[in-house]
């Protein structure tokens, strides 16, 4: 591993983030990535956070258009409501803040305990959930579904909508719609080894993948003998779909899962367009790319959010963050 | 009676339980979870710890909300909030009294404990850090040992369970089989009560 020692890991990375992005400002002992112009007169703030690992989320989507601050937690770790508090009094302008939370049992406790405290110092808080894993049964026997590839379309969307001007009751709405509209399928081709472990979370042999994948090494629901390109995509679309049903166009996430090449993944988006073409289902936009990760699994993920207009035009807004750049 | 000092050895010897066991915990983490239990409990209880040394609380129930508090702020993921929810709910049921009894850490812990099934939204068989908590809590006013007994056993009865809340919910029928890491280290803290009392007990005391 590329590292000095566990322990300084996120500190470490902060640093580095720091000098490579002056245009935001770079809190490593508070754990905080916020945008430099914040607060932003008038703007709705969009802060988001979760645990380490799974970069570029959510710290290398800060930036105009996007999250207007982000805090990172330990690798695999929630962050702690502190903060979250701190972050929110950055990028509050009165016009209050959304909390962009990935339904984990960690994320979830301490970003309701920093919104009950954020509320007391006098910010207003709308929280939305992103629970977009089809792999996992959505019911009473489970901590529900988990967050997964569908934070980026939210975070992308919503950070567009707030750009504009737009009221956090409208942010919030457009937020929870993107959610809604977004389902995720993942597949390990690799176990993840973390800094504190410094071993596989789990044991995958070579020649196996593992079907259902988190994004925090949490072993899928099922493990079978390697499969091509296309076979994955079948299984995962077709997962998708069944869930989603789509009756208008989508926006298409192949997503790496940190240790799986470029190429790989291009190629995967051909045969997860070609499913998608026989499945009937037309496409508004596709990104490419290694944006949800977790740590140095190899693997990919396949999210799907129907889009209307509103929302391309949202996606097609310009966007300035360390990991999506585009438009202006 | 339970002093002060007793609750500052009471966190003491868990630091130190919870610095012997990371690995233990973060290795049970691993079957089920993230692998990172026992990182992270051992983060928040040296902070625990050094808080402690710094600013020497004065009440039992003060001992418990300061620590509380430092492991919200300090451990994250799920254990932050629980943990902290905990201590700092039956540091507040001790109330500002110099000195408890058994009967009443007892009726304060069940206190704690009952705030994070709340919080939790988790039950008795769920899989989860109350199945070591519950049955410690109902045999604490007898003996420390037996709630040690108590927890221990608790822990050990999660492996055949099929874990309903947290990470390890996401693997249904494959988190059976293995015991739940937060059950193994609330084992740890209800343990270091038992190790507080002894007269060597304690770790720093």
């Amino acid at each position: 591993m590329l590292i000095n020692v566990p322990e300084t890991v996120v500190a470490d990375g902060l640093r580095g983030m720091a000098a490579a992005h002056p245009e935001l400002v770079v809190d490593a002992e508070n754990r905080l990535v916020v945008r430099r112009d914040a607060p932003v007169a008038g703007k709705v703030g969009l802060v988001s956070g979760g645990g380490s690992g799974h970069e570029p989320l959510h710290a290398g989507f800060v930036g105009p258009g996007m999250l207007s601050a982000a805090c990172p937690g330990e690798v695999f770790t929630s962050p702690v409501p502190d903060q979250m508090v701190r972050a929110a009094a950055a990028v509050d302008s009165g016009a209050g803040v959304l909390f962009i939370v990935k339904n984990y049992t960690g994320d979830v406790l301490n970003f309701d305990m920093a919104a009950e405290l954020a509320e007391d110092e006098g910010v207003q808080v709308a929280k939305v959930l992103v629970d977009d894993d089809v792999a996992v049964a959505d019911s009473t026997f489970t901590a529900g579904r988990r967050g997964t590839g569908a934070t980026l379309f939210v975070e992308k969307l919503a950070g567009a909508l707030a750009d504009e001007g737009a009221p956090l009751e409208r942010v919030e709405s457009m937020a929870r719609r993107v959610n809604e509209s977004s389902r995720s399928f993942g597949v390990a081709l690799s176990s993840v080894t973390t800094p504190a472990k410094g071993t596989p979370t789990f044991d995958l042999p070579p020649g196996e993948l593992e079907l259902g994948i988190g994004i925090h090494g949490e072993p899928g629901r099922e493990r079978r003998p390697m499969m091509t390109s296309g076979e994955i995509a079948d299984v995962a679309v077709h997962a998708v779909l069944e869930d989603l049903r789509p009756t208008g166009p989508v926006l298409v996430l192949v997503n790496g899962m940190g240790a799986t090449p470029l190429l790989e993944l291009y190629g995967f988006n051909a045969e997860v367009q070609r499913v998608l073409a026989e499945r009937g289902v037309s496409v508004a936009r596709t990104l490419v790319g290694s944006y949800v990760t977790s740590l140095d699994m190899a693997g990919c993920s396949v999210t799907l959010c129907q889009v209307d207009e509103e929302m391309v035009r949202l996606w097609d807004a310009p966007v300035q963050t360390p990991a999506l750049r585009w438009g202006r | 009676m339970l002093d002060t000092d007793f609750f500052r050895r009471w966190m003491a010897a868990t630091t130190a339980a919870v610095d012997r066991e990371a690995d233990r915990l973060t290795d049970l983490d691993a079957a089920i979870g993230d692998a990172d239990h026992g990182s992270n409990m051992r983060r928040g209880f040296t902070a625990v710890s050094d808080v402690l040394d710094k600013e020497a609380p004065a009440t039992p129930g003060a001992v418990l909300t300061l620590a509380g508090r430092h492991l919200i702020s300090t451990v994250g993921g799920a254990s932050g909030p629980l943990y902290g929810t905990l201590l700092r709910r039956t540091g507040k049921a001790l109330g500002d009294a110099p000195e408890v009894t058994p009967d009443q850490l007892a009726e304060a812990l069940g206190a704690g404990v009952a705030a994070v099934a709340q919080l939790g939204g988790a039950q008795a068989g769920d899989k989860t850090m109350l199945d070591a908590l519950l049955p410690a809590v109902e045999v604490l006013a007898s003996s420390f040992e037996e709630a040690r007994d108590a927890a221990l056993a608790g822990a050990l009865a999660t492996v055949p369970l099929r874990a309903r809340k947290g990470r390890a919910s996401y693997m249904g029928e494959r988190s059976i089989g293995h015991q739940d890491p937060g059950a193994a280290s609330a084992a740890l803290l209800v343990g270091a009560l038992a190790e507080a009392a002894e007269p060597s007990g304690g770790g720093d005391a």
